[in-house]
């Protein structure tokens, strides 16, 4: 990969802002649907900036199934509309596309607004015709597991290296009222017997599944810093595909892409590694936390097992607390939506219970064949 | 148990297992083999492709093993195992002859072919002894 040109600065770095968050209640509600949990998420996120529907010129969703009848319900006839692919890269993803509208022109406030039933619809995230299921070889789960076997092997990395990861995002969503797993703590020995999905991965891997809503409300600096909560800036995105591995699961663990991506976001962000206090890393299954972090440079490839050990990514005894409210493991599965969410609550000081001392700077991290990642920042 | 998404670019692929022949879309600018098929080499974008006939050998890349059904016809638990073939993609298939206790990554396992069922003729693979 090439080296960036660090005498010109990104051109979008702290150019936009978070100027409001909001959530729907997490867990299972069968008499609402994707429509009704992302109208109570973005009227949250509208109270959250201090705005009105018709002060949204911009509006996508996401895993909502159609715009028009979103725009409809909400009162809402933006300049820039759009809905984005399901797959929870796209969080991240639909982040930048409206970052780029709000920096163009395209639109001077943008909502964006994830719901997702999938609980109260019993979606599988497996199953159905693609290229390996007449094999049985089906989910994302499997794909994660016929990685994190490999790593076992080439690494040394053994699963009760996992039982880190499972034990510190369940230990914060014991710290957040609002998660899903509130008041059921596990154990690493939990996570070490807990049955089997997909070897080697087993249920504490793996995240939850569950309805809910995430929304977000993304605005030039300028324009936030007049709304009603202290902005969070965004400083820097960076992102590299590929999609080269033959519908076959990466034997790289993405380490090709994440590379890049870690060569390009912190000088694009304008601010180094050392300078964070937090992280927020997508959670699918236990092993994507690892490959994150070996693949973004916290430790060297293949040392994430070591780096997890002794509750690096707890709140409180860790250097790198990480998904404070829980995560996809335990806090709320909003692909992505909600770990971001936290970052800005964090930076804003809302942390409550879990809020990371003296917080400045949060990095997001998705490892996936569209790796990404975000830093924010306060203010 | 689903069957195979055939397309015109597979079709040579499940026509050639029909007859328990293991066929390999290869470019023919580099000569490397790349799977599934597709209309053109990913290795340089162009439709120069032939098929050439494999041995359907490799090296055990990593394997898991099915706990939780997802479909109709598989017995949980159940292997999936990711093979490396020496002509350079990987293939995913089912295990026959063995368990999963006997795998270990780095092992050389080969193509078989199962009794052709509904006119599909499924490839798996065995350990090479």
């Amino acid at each position: 990969m090439e080296t960036p040109n660090i005498s010109t600065a990104w051109p979008l770095r702290d150019k936009t802002a978070f100027a409001g968050i909001g959530t729907s209640a997490f867990g299972s509600f069968p008499e609402s649907d994707s429509y009704g949990l992302g109208c109570a998420a973005l009227n949250a996120a509208l109270d959250d900036a201090g705005l009105k529907p018709s002060d949204i010129d911009g509006l996508i969703v996401n895993r909502i199934p159609s715009y028009e009848r979103f725009s409809e319900m909400m009162g809402i006839n933006p300049q820039y509309c759009l809905l984005t692919e399901a797959p929870g890269r796209f969080s991240g993803v639909s982040l930048s596309l409206a970052m780029q509208a709000v920096a163009t022109g395209a639109a001077k406030t943008v909502a964006l607004v994830y719901g997702n039933n999938g609980r109260s619809v019993r979606m599988k995230y497996g199953g159905g015709d693609s290229q390996w299921s007449p094999w049985g070889m089906t989910s994302p789960g499997a794909i994660h597991a016929m990685m994190w076997r490999r790593h076992m092997h080439e690494y040394g990395t053994t699963h009760a290296d996992l039982g880190w990861v499972a034990e510190a995002f369940r230990h914060h969503a014991c710290l957040n009222p609002d998660a899903v797993m509130h008041g059921k703590p596990i154990t690493r020995e939990d996570h070490a017997t807990a049955r089997p999905i997909c070897e080697p991965l087993a249920l504490l891997d793996y995240c939850l599944i569950n309805d809910g809503a995430v929304a977000w409300i993304i605005t030039s600096a300028e324009r936030a810093a007049d709304l009603r909560r202290p902005p969070v800036l965004i400083s820097g995105y960076a992102r590299q595909d590929n999609f080269t591995y033959g519908s076959a699961p990466p034997t790289d663990f993405w380490q090709s892409n994440l590379g890049a991506v870690r060569d390009q976001i912190y000088t694009r962000a304008g601010i180094g590694r050392d300078e964070l206090q937090g992280l927020g890393i997508y959670d699918n299954f236990t092993p994507t936390v690892l490959f994150s972090l070996e693949g973004l440079g916290f430790c060297k490839p293949g040392e994430g097992g070591d780096f997890v050990r002794d509750g690096t990514l707890r709140l409180g005894t860790g250097r790198w607390p990480t998904n404070t409210s829980g995560g996809h493991l335990s806090n709320s599965y909003m692909q992505g939506w909600e770990i971001i969410a936290e970052c800005v609550r964090q930076l804003r000081g809302d942390g409550g219970a879990r809020q990371i001392p003296d917080c400045h700077a949060m990095q997001y991290i998705c490892a996936t064949n569209i790796a990404q990642s975000v830093i924010l920042r306060r203010g | 148990m689903p069957a195979p998404v055939i397309d015109n670019w597979s079709k040579p692929f499940w026509d050639a297992a029909r007859e328990r022949r293991f066929m390999l879309p290869r470019c023919t600018d580099t000569g490397r083999c790349f799977f599934p098929p597709a209309p053109v080499s990913p290795f340089t974008g162009r439709p120069a492709v032939d098929w050439v006939s494999s041995p359907g050998e490799g090296t055990l890349w990593s394997f898991v093993v099915f706990h939780q059904k997802y479909f109709d016809g598989f017995r949980t638990p159940y292997p999936v195992v990711m093979v490396k073939l020496d002509e350079g993609p990987s293939f995913l298939a089912n295990l026959r002859g063995a368990t999963a206790g006997e795998l270990a990554i780095g092992q050389r396992l080969r193509i078989v072919f199962d009794a052709e069922e509904n006119g599909i003729t499924m490839p798996q693979f065995e350990i090479i002894r």
